[in-house]
C-alpha cells in the first residue's frame, strides 16, 4: 500500500510516520504542503508536529494549505485519512472531524505511555485490533484535551464514532488514566462515514518492540487490511 | 551618522579594561569606532574568548583516533562511531538569561546549541540538559530560626521565586525542543541554596552525520558570496555574550532584560531543514550560526578560520526594527540566523531552497583576501578589523589562585558529634523525597522524549539510550542505508562535592557519568564539559575552577573520554554569594550490540542481587558520608570531605560491569550515588514506569549483616564511590561473583529480588519499606512541591 505523509513546515513526526509504514513493509512518501495533489496514495497520514509553528491555534493555519484541499477531496471520495496528534488537530480545524483539541487540563505538555481501549472494531482503523486488547502507546502533546458539546458527544456515541478512550492498566475509564482532561477520556474518533480518523496518541512511535511497544502496528495493520479488502473487492 | 565618542567611561561600560583597550588601539593603529568597540567587547568577553580559562582548558585530554573534529576547532566536536558515521555534540550554558527571563532564557539556550550542531552538517537527533535551582521546599537544612516571622516570609518568597524559575526553565526547554521536534532524553536537576538567584541551565545537543558531510565554519574561497539566512535582525539580545560575562545583580537583571533573546523554534526547524538540504547540494563553502555575538562572531570567526577576510554591507541585512545602528546590527543576538558562504556561481541553489522553506535570505557580502573584517553601513566603513586578531588573540589571563579558607573546616569535620542512625525507615523516605534525588518525572514528562522513533531507554534510568538509524542522518546524494547504532548519554555533577573538594568533585563528576554509561552497557567515546563557576577574579574562587578542572581532566584521561568541546560560564554569583562550582560533564558512549542495552530496575522475582565494589570505604574517616545527601537532609549539614574517588578502582569497576553485561547474564545495573546503597536499591525497586500511573514495583530482600564495624548510616546512606548493584538469574550469581573477582572487583551477593517490600537486614537491626510507599514519596515529591 502507498501512504502519503503530509509535510507542513514544522511537521516533526512526518519522518516517524514514514519509518513506521516502512517497518510494516509498505511504502510511504512525503507530500509537501504546497502540493495540491496526493498522487496515487491509498491512504493519507496527517502527522504530528507543530505545523506553521501552531501559531494562532494548533492546526488553524494548516487547514488553509493547498494540500489540505486535496485531502478534503480525497476524503470526500472515501479515501482513508488518519490524523495523529497535530494531525488530529488539523483535521478538526479543517472540519473533517468534529470537536476540538484544547489545552491539557494540567496546562503542561505531557509525554508518557498511556493505555487505550478500543471502543469499536467497526472501522478501518480498528478492525484488526484483537477484542479486549489494550494498546500501550505514547502521547506527546500540550493541547490534546478533546472537547465537544454534549450534543456532538451524543452524536459521536450514537454513531459509534468514538474509536479509543484512555483507560488504566485494568481497562477502566478513570480520571487518573486521562492524561489531558479529554471529555469522556476520548483519545480518538472517526467521522460518520468512518474513513477519516484522528487520535492524540502516537501509534507510529509504537511499531517496534525495541521502542517499548509495538501495539501501534495494530492500527496501521487495520488500515492496511481494510485497504486490501477493498482492493480485493474491486478486483472481484 | 553620529556615534558616541570613545571615552574611558564608555570603554569601562563595555567591560573592557584599560589594558585591553590599549591592545585594541594597538591592533587597529587608531581609536576604534563605536561599532568596533562593541565588536571587540563581545568577542573579548569571557563567553566568546575564554580569556580567563583558556590556560586551564588546555589541560583537558582532547585526542583520540576517533576524533574527527577536535575541541576548539569548530562549533562542536565530532567523533567517529564506525561505518562512516559520526556524531557531533556539545553542551552550552544559558544561565544569566534564564535568571532574568527563565522561559526565553532556557528556550534560546536549546535553540543555540541545536544550531551549533546542524552548523556542523549534522542532523540534531537528541537533547539533554543539566539544571540547578534554589530549593523548592523548605527543607531542614535551610529553615530559619523559629519565631523569625520576617525571615520565614522572606524564605517563602525565595522558595516561590525558585519555583518560578524552575517551572519557567522547564517549560522553556519543553517549548523549544518539543516544537523543533528533538527528543529531550536525559538530564539532571539539583536544588541547592547556592543557586538561589543564579540558576544554571546547561543544554546539550547531539547530531549525526556521515564523515563526508562535515561542514566547516570557514569563509573559504576569495570572492565567494556571503549569505545571511533566517529571520530579520532586531534589537533583542543586544550584547548577550557580554552580559553573560558579568556578575548578576538585581540591577543588572533589570537593565539587561533586553539582552535576553526571544526564541522561535518553528523558525529554527525551518532553518535547520533548509540548511541540511542546502548542504546536501554541495553549494556551501562554509557555514556558521549567529549565536553569541551574532553577526560579529560569525563573520570574524569564519574569516579567521579560513585565513581570509570578509566584507559585509549592513544595509543588506534584513532588519526587523527601523533605524538600527551599525552597532546594534553587529551586536544583536536575534535568534535562528545563519551565515553561509556559498561557492560562487551556485547562488541560485541557496535562493531556491530558502524560498521553498519561505525563509528570508540576503546576499550580504563576499570573502576577501585581506584578512580583515570590513563592515559597511550607509556607504561608510564602520568597522575594519584584522579578523584573526579579533577572533583568536583576545588577551589571556593567568589568574591568581588561593585555597579558600572554608576548606580547613570542611577537612576537619568528623562524625564524632553525630549519633549513628537508629531509625533509617523515615530517613530513606526523606531522602527519596528530597527534590535532588526524587524522580524527575515532573520535568521529563513535559519534554517530548520519544519523537524521531529512536529513544530506546527513556529518562529515568542511569543513562538514556538512543538508536541511530538511516533516517537520523541528513539527506545525502548516495542515500545508502546504514546499520543501526546505539549510543548512551548522561550528564552529571554533584556541586556539593565540588564545593567541598573541587579536585575530588571534578573527578567524581566524570566517574559518575562513566559509571552511568557502564551500567547502560556503553563505552565512553567523548565528553563535553560546562564549567559553571563564580568570578575568576577572586583567587579563592579561581582556585575552585582550577582544581575542579584538574579533577575533570584526570577523570577524562582515566576513562578515555577526551573532551571535544564545551563551554565556560563564569561570574555565576548573585547578591547572596557565589554558586557552588559546578563543572557539569556530559559523556556519550557507544553500545556495541542492542542486546547489551541495560536498564537500572530489577526485572524478575528470585533474581540474585550482587553488589560490585566495596560496601563502605573504611579508609575514609567519614565512611562516604562527607558531603552526602544524608548529612544534608537528615542533619542539615553540607560539609565534610566528599568520598574519595580512586580512578583505577573506578576504571576496573566500569570494565567489569561492561564485561559482565557482554557476557549476557546481567539483567539490571544501577550505580550508587546520592543517597547511597539504600537509595540505589530503592530506585531499582521502584523506577520502572510501564505507563501513566502504572509503575512496575518489585521488592527485594537484602542481607548486609556480614558487614560489621561500620556505621549503619554509612552502610545505608554513605556515598562511597565505585559501587554498582547488578542482578542476574540465581544460577548465574556464582559465576558473576567469580568473574568480577578475576576482573579485580569485589563482588558480594547481598540478596534477592521479590515481594512487595524492600527489606534490609544489617548487623545492627532489620528494617523494611513497602515499595508502594517508597514509590509514592519518590515519584510525587517534585509535583507536590510545585503544586
Amino acid at each position: 500500500m502507498n501512504f502519503a505523509v503530509l509535510q507542513f513546515p514544522a511537521s516533526n513526526c512526518d519522518q516517524d510516520a514514514i519509518h513506521a509504514v516502512r517497518v510494516l513493509g509498505h511504502s510511504a512518501r512525503y507530500v509537501w504542503h504546497k502540493d495540491s495533489s496526493l498522487g496515487d496514495a491509498d491512504a493519507v497520514i496527517v502527522p504530528g508536529g507543530f505545523s506553521y509553528g501552531d501559531y494562532l491555534r494548533c492546526g488553524a493555519i494548516a487547514r488553509f494549505s493547498p494540500v489540505m484541499q486535496a485531502v478534503k477531496q480525497f476524503a470526500d471520495n472515501g479515501g482513508l485519512v488518519i490524523g495523529i496528534c497535530n494531525g488530529f488537530q488539523i483535521l478538526t480545524e479543517a472540519g473533517l472531524l468534529p470537536g476540538a483539541l484544547i489545552r491539557n487540563r494540567s496546562l503542561q505538555f505531557r509525554c508518557e505511555h498511556i493505555f487505550l481501549k478500543t471502543i469499536t472494531h467497526d472501522s478501518p482503523f480498528t478492525c484488526n485490533i484483537p477484542q479486549g486488547k489494550l494498546l500501550r502507546v505514547p502521547i506527546a502533546h500540550g493541547e490534546g484535551c478533546f472537547f465537544a458539546d454534549a450534543e456532538t458527544i451524543a452524536r459521536l456515541r450514537a454513531g459509534n464514532q468514538i474509536l479509543w478512550q484512555y483507560v488504566n492498566s485494568e481497562g477502566e475509564l478513570t480520571d487518573d488514566a486521562n492524561p489531558n482532561g479529554a471529555v469522556e477520556n476520548i483519545a480518538g474518533i472517526c467521522n460518520d462515514r468512518r474513513n477519516v480518523a484522528g487520535l492524540m496518541p502516537h501509534p507510529e512511535r509504537a511499531c517496534e518492540a525495541m521502542l517499548g511497544s509495538d501495539d501501534g502496528r495494530l492500527i496501521f495493520d487495520s488500515m492496511i487490511r481494510s485497504l486490501q479488502s477493498k482492493t480485493t473487492a474491486k478486483a472481484a | 551618522m553620529t556615534e558616541p565618542t570613545i571615552t574611558p567611561e564608555l570603554v569601562q561600560k563595555h567591560n573592557l579594561t584599560p589594558d585591553e583597550y590599549a591592545k585594541i588601539v594597538e591592533i587597529l593603529g587608531r581609536t576604534p569606532s563605536y561599532t568596533e568597540l562593541g565588536v571587540f567587547s563581545v568577542m573579548w568577553s569571557e563567553h566568546c574568548s575564554y580569556k580567563n580559562t583558556r590556560p586551564l582548558l588546555k589541560t583537558f585530554p582532547t585526542k583520540s583516533p576517533k576524533i574527527l573534529v577536535g575541541a576548539g576547532e569548530e562549533n562542536a566536536g565530532i567523533i567517529d562511531i564506525g561505518d562512516g558515521l559520526a556524531i557531533a555534540f556539545k553542551i552550552e550554558s544559558h544561565n544569566h538569561p534564564s535568571a532574568v527571563e527563565p522561559f526565553q532564557g532556557a528556550a534560546t539556550g536549546v535553540g543555540g546549541i541545536v544550531r551549533d550542531i546542524f552548523t556542523m552538517g549534522a542532523r540534531p537527533v537528541c537533547a539533554i540538559n543539566s539544571l540547578r535551582f534554589g530549593p523548592i521546599t523548605n527543607g531542614s537544612a535551610s529553615a530559619p530560626a523559629e519565631g523569625a516571622d520576617s525571615a520565614i516570609a522572606n524564605r517563602k518568597s525565595e522558595i516561590a521565586n525558585n519555583k518560578r524559575l524552575f517551572s519557567g526553565v522547564v517549560s522553556g526547554i519543553a517549548h523549544y525542543g518539543n516544537c523543533f521536534g528533538i527528543p529531550t532524553i536525559a538530564g539532571e536537576v539539583y536544588f541547592d541554596k547556592s543557586y538561589e538567584g543564579n540558576p544554571l541551565v546547561n543544554a546539550f545537543c547531539l547530531g549525526v552525520l556521515r564523515h563526508e558531510q562535515i561542514a566547516r565554519g570557514a569563509a573559504k574561497g576569495i570572492d565567494n558570496p556571503v549569505f545571511y539566512v533566517g529571520p530579520a535582525t532586531g534589537r533583542d539580545g543586544l550584547a548577550g555574550a557580554a552580559f553573560a560575562s558579568q556578575d548578576l545583580t538585581e540591577e543588572s537583571a533589570e537593565q539587561q532584560r533586553g539582552a535576553v533573546q526571544v526564541g522561535d523554534p518553528f523558525m529554527e526547524k525551518l532553518v535547520c531543514e533548509a540548511c541540511l538540504e542546502l548542504l546536501a547540494t554541495g553549494a556551501v563553502a562554509g557555514i556558521q550560526d549567529m549565536g553569541a555575538a551574532g553577526l560579529t562572531c560569525s563573520t570574524c570567526e569564519t574569516a579567521a578560520r579560513a585565513g581570509t577576510g570578509i566584507e559585509i554591507e549592513l544595509d543588506k541585512v534584513p532588519q526587523r526594527a527601523p533605524n538600527m545602528s551599525s552597532y546594534e546590527i553587529m551586536l544583536s543576538e536575534s535568534q535562528e540566523r545563519m551565515l553561509i558562504i556559498v561557492h560562487k556561481g551556485r547562488e541560485e541553489e541557496v535562493k531556491r531552497i530558502f524560498d521553498k522553506w519561505d525563509l528570508p535570505w540576503s546576499e550580504v557580502g563576499f570573502v576577501t583576501d585581506t584578512g580583515r573584517m570590513v563592515v559597511k553601513h550607509h556607504g561608510q566603513v564602520v568597522a575594519d578589523i584584522p579578523a584573526k586578531k579579533l577572533a583568536d588573540e583576545a588577551p589571556i589571563y593567568h589568574r591568581e589562585a588561593a585555597e579558600p579558607a572554608y576548606l580547613a573546616e570542611v577537612r576537619a569535620f568528623r562524625l564524632d558529634g553525630i549519633a549513628d542512625t537508629t531509625d533509617p525507615v523515615p530517613q530513606l523516605k526523606a531522602l527519596l523525597a528530597w527534590p535532588s534525588i526524587a524522580s524527575k518525572n515532573w520535568v521529563y514528562r513535559q519534554y517530548d522524549h520519544m519523537v524521531r522513533d529512536n529513544t530506546i531507554v527513556c529518562p529515568g534510568s542511569d543513562a538514556a539510550v538512543l538508536r541511530i538509524k538511516s533516517d537520523s542522518l541528513p539527506e545525502a546524494s548516495n542515500g545508502q542505508t546504514v546499520p543501526d547504532k546505539f549510543i548512551a548519554m548522561t550528564v552529571d555533577c554533584n556541586g556539593a562535592y565540588v564545593y567541598l573538594d573541587p579536585y575530588e568533585g571534578g573527578k567524581i563528576a566524570v566517574a559518575e557519568a562513566c559509571r552511568n554509561l557502564a551500567c547502560s552497557g556503553a563505552t565512553p567515546l567523548g565528553a563535553t564539559d560546562n564549567l559553571n563557576m563564580p568570578s575568576p577574579l577572586k583567587p579563592e574562587l579561581f582556585w575552585q575552577i582550577k582544581e575542579s578542572v584538574r579533577g575533570l581532566a584526570e577523570g577524562c584521561q582515566a576513562f578515555n573520554a577526551p573532551v571535544t568541546g564545551g563551554n565556560c560560564s563564569l561570574y555565576n554569583q548573585s547578591p547572596n554569594g557565589p554558586i557552588d562550582p559546578t563543572p557539569t560533564v556530559a559523556i556519550v558512549g557507544l553500545i556495541e550490540k542492542p542486546e547489551h542495552i541495560t536498564t537500572q530496575w530489577f526485572k524478575d522475582e528470585g533474581d540474585a542481587i550482587i553488589l560490585l565494589g566495596d560496601a563502605v570505604d573504611t579508609a575514609d574517616p567519614l565512611q562516604g558520608l562527607g558531603g552526602s545527601a544524608f548529612l544534608q537532609v537528615v542533619h542539615g549539614k553540607k560539609t565534610g570531605s566528599p568520598p574519595r574517588c580512586d580512578l583505577d578502582k573506578a576504571r576496573a569497576l566500569h570494565e567489569a560491569v561492561r564485561s559482565l553485561i557482554y557476557g549476557g547474564s546481567i539483567k539490571s545495573a544501577h550505580d550508587c550515588s546520592e543517597g547511597g546503597l539504600a537509595a540505589c536499591l530503592a530506585e531499582s525497586c521502584i523506577s520502572q514506569q510501564v505507563a501513566r500511573e502504572t509503575p512496575r514495583l518489585i521488592g527485594a530482600d537484602i542481607d548486609l549483616s556480614t558487614i560489621k564495624d561500620v556505621r549503619l548510616d554509612a552502610l545505608l546512606f554513605g556515598e562511597t564511590q565505585s559501587r554498582v548493584v547488578v542482578t542476574a538469574s540465581p544460577v548465574n550469581a556464582g559465576k558473576i561473583v567469580a568473574q568480577a573477582k578475576i576482573l579485580g572487583v569485589t563482588a558480594t551477593v547481598i540478596g534477592k529480588v521479590g515481594g512487595d517490600k524492600l527489606a534490609i537486614k544489617t548487623a545492627g537491626g532489620a528494617w523494611s519499606w513497602p515499595v508502594a510507599e517508597l514509590h509514592d514519596s519518590w515519584w510525587h515529591a517534585i509535583a507536590n512541591a510545585m503544586r
